[in-house]
């Protein structure tokens, strides 16, 4: 804590974390995306997405990053990642059945391959991520409130 | 396989650690350190998938477990004897190693036999489905329904969370106490 109580750490750790926030941020997206070629995945890169914020939490303070993203979009971030992997399962159904893979199988090792399974990623990703930095909020959250009681 | 002994060795010292050490950070640490343990041995046993979420996670759970206890005096709870707890945990350990002796040379090697429905998915994965990762193959495309499960269970546990710690909606210190006055 520095001597002018700004929220958040010093200095060195607002730099650092400036220059790489955005680089954990790019690297959860990478293994969302690529996971149907190596490993990884939605819930790993949704966790990593999660850490990236939780990184400018820890830096900068709660009121800096819930200012740009409060806590009512990151639940409608929730629900969209929940009802767009569900209706990903539902449109399954009108090609046969519940979760049928409708989408072309495509080329191995190719980015576009694997029908629905990269775009089922993404949507979990989205959930878990937001999911995951709602809990983190609300855990930070009550802890202050305790201290002020 | 040494070193998967090794790893499972350590990560049984870190439990104890964890569990003995008196500051609450130190327990924390220890705990990371069993986590890391963890994520080794996944590797080590050819799960990369698993390791890279085990890892993750282990990181998002100890930034919460440390923020819970890094300010807080949080004094160790330390009452009754040691005798009696001790007596009972060894003779735990004891009945759980012979009924272990009895048990486990009855199960079935690491990875052997490999179940038909596993075979079906080493056969079919990559043509039925296009994903190279077969983990993926499995749990988006044969299992996904399991998957659906997961993602649910995530979303009832971040429901629950905010219900419980929600800021709207409570009532004030002052005005609880006002109320406990009346």
């Amino acid at each position: 804590m520095s001597k002018e109580r700004t929220p958040g750490m010093s200095v060195i750790v607002k730099t650092v974390t400036r220059l790489t926030a955005w680089l954990i941020m790019l690297y959860g997206i990478n293994i969302v995306l690529h996971g149907h070629v190596s490993p990884g995945g939605g819930f790993a890169g949704g966790v990593i997405i999660a850490l990236s914020f939780i990184h400018l939490i820890l830096a900068y303070g709660k009121e800096m990053v819930l200012k740009k993203l409060s806590e009512g979009l990151v639940e409608v971030f929730e629900s969209t990642g929940a009802l767009v992997f569900l209706g990903i399962a539902l449109l399954g159904t009108t090609a046969g059945f519940f979760f049928k893979n409708f989408l072309p199988a495509g080329e191995p090792f190719h980015l576009f391959s694997a029908g629905t399974i990269p775009l089922s990623y993404i949507a979990i990703s989205l959930k878990v991520w937001a999911g995951l930095f709602a809990i983190f909020v609300a855990l930070v959250l009550l802890r202050i409130d305790k201290e002020q009681g | 396989m040494v070193e998967l002994y090794i790893l499972l060795i350590l990560m049984i010292i870190g439990s104890v650690v964890a569990l003995e050490v008196k500051d609450l950070l130190s327990s924390v640490v220890a705990l990371g350190a069993v986590g890391l343990g963890l994520c080794l041995t996944f590797l080590v046993l050819k799960a990369p998938d698993v390791a890279i979420t085990q890892l993750v996670v282990e990181i998002l759970s100890i930034i919460i477990l440390i923020r819970a206890t890094l300010k807080k005096g949080l004094p160790m709870v330390a009452t009754g004897g040691w005798a009696f707890p001790s007596v009972i945990g060894v003779g735990f350990g004891v009945v759980l190693l012979l009924v272990a002796i009895q048990c486990f040379p009855d199960l079935p090697k690491f990875g052997e036999p490999m179940l038909r429905v596993s075979q079906h998915y080493l056969d079919q994965g990559l043509k039925q489905t296009g994903a190279t990762n077969l983990v993926t193959s499995v749990i988006l495309d044969f299992r996904a329904f399991d998957t659906l499960g997961e993602v649910t269970v995530l979303f009832a546990a971040a429901l629950g969370v905010l219900a419980v710690v929600r800021t709207r909606g409570r009532k004030k210190l002052e005005q609880a106490g006002a109320i406990a006055d009346e």
